[in-house]
């Protein structure tokens, strides 16, 4: 039966990613933030994950105005990293997995999460700067991925509860297909920053830290606080963290805390990351 | 220039009352939606070119407002978010200049670059 076996909350930063492509993650301004990386690398080469499910955002890439869903599936056999501006990054094709996609969501839709489904989605730095952070710079990646992307650019944004929920959806949804693969759940985004207008340069360190210990102990207080309240606490932008809740959503009530990190600034931002093994 | 929002007014919306912040809403994107869709054409090498050789030309394609293209021309990023910008879409106006998000970010919030980034190795803004 397919499993998910742990998950990781992570920043996302672009300049993680630059900063890795460049070679510079021994500098003296990188190092300490990087190998504050190496216990969730070492434990995903413990548990050898087959599949990581990815929650991110696109930031003005795949998605235009034009159409915005709020929660979309990539059911596509491969995604292709994005031209942001700067041309794409230098990572490998990522090879997903339409199988899986595919049966969660049939699951999904069947149990009230009318989603949008991708044939075809090139990824932004929302998602491949995690991979990066967790497998560095492999000739090709370890793990298929199935991304999953949230609108959180344009109000109004998924509701904490709804994130939450759909997280525990997905529990169900992997488990109803066939098949054996042991499944990683990344939730990507934050920690506190804020990118724009006169509060440009918010970091909310309190906000952060009660933010890594209740995503173990008690994801269901984080629900319940309002979209209003993640960006008046963690910045416009950092109400990304809303994204860490569908990966809590999606392990048990009880996780194992492997790891976590904070470190600022990565660029604008609070770089976090929590670790959480499925009991 | 945004209309008041059908369902509730404004000012009574409790992000509107958040001190800095501009929330990327409906009324927001309808205002900037000619103006996302010039800059997300910017993720292609090609169009890329095109801006950086004649602005003016390429924008006019899209149907700005006046004072879009004015807020564009001058770089004045904070205005252009006033205007219905999205940030990560006028962030691709950044990328075409060789910026990077804290230049915009210390031009927000009227810094220069040296003190915005002295501010965020202290530990950032405070709440």
């Amino acid at each position: 039966m397919n499993r998910i076996i742990g998950g990781i909350g992570t920043s996302h930063v672009p300049v993680l990613g630059a900063t890795i492509d460049g070679g510079r993650t021994e500098t003296d301004e990188w190092k300490a933030l990087f190998d504050d990386y190496v216990p969730a690398q070492s434990w995903l080469s413990e548990v050898q994950p087959d599949v990581a499910i990815v929650i991110y955002n696109d930031h003005a890439s795949a998605f235009s105005l034009d159409m915005l869903p709020t929660f979309a599936v990539g059911v596509a056999a491969e995604y292709k990293p994005a031209d942001e501006g700067w041309g794409p990054r230098p990572i490998p094709t990522l090879k997903g997995d339409p199988d899986l996609s595919w049966g969660m969501v049939e699951s999904l839709v069947e149990s009230g999460f009318d989603i949008t489904v991708c044939q075809q989605l090139d990824v932004d730095h929302g998602l491949t700067v995690p991979l990066s952070i967790l497998w560095g710079q492999p000739e090709s990646w370890p793990v298929k991925v199935i991304p999953i992307a949230v609108n959180v650019i344009q109000y109004p944004l998924p509701s904490p509860q709804r994130c939450l929920a759909l997280g525990r959806a997905i529990r169900n949804a992997v488990s109803s297909v066939q098949g054996d693969s042991k499944i990683l759940m990344v939730g990507t985004g934050g920690m506190s920053h804020q990118l724009q207008g006169a509060r440009a340069g918010l970091i909310n360190t309190p906000f952060d830290r009660m933010f890594l210990d209740k995503i173990s102990s008690d994801p269901d207080s984080l629900a319940a606080m309002s979209v209003s309240d993640y960006i008046r606490e963690a910045g416009s932008e950092g109400a990304e963290l809303i994204m860490w809740l569908i990966m809590r959503g999606a392990l048990g009530p009880n996780v194992e805390k492997v790891h976590s990190a904070y470190h600022v600034p990565a660029s604008n931002t609070a770089a976090g990351m929590v670790v959480l093994a499925d009991k | 220039m945004l209309k008041p929002n059908v369902y509730q007014e404004p000012s009574k919306r409790d992000y509107e009352q958040i001190p800095g912040t501009i929330v990327f809403d409906g009324r927001r994107a309808t205002a900037g939606y000619a103006l996302n869709r010039m800059c997300i054409s910017l993720n292609s090498e090609q169009n890329r070119e095109k801006f950086s050789k004649d602005a003016v030309s390429y924008m006019n394609k899209f149907g700005l407002t006046v004072e879009q293209r004015e807020a564009v021309m001058k770089r004045d990023w904070l205005r252009m978010l006033e205007l219905g910008a999205n940030i990560f879409f006028a962030f691709k106006i950044a990328i075409v200049d060789g910026l990077t998000m804290q230049h915009v970010a210390a031009s927000m919030c009227g810094l220069d670059i040296a003190e915005y980034k002295a501010m965020m190795r202290d530990g950032g803004r405070g709440l």
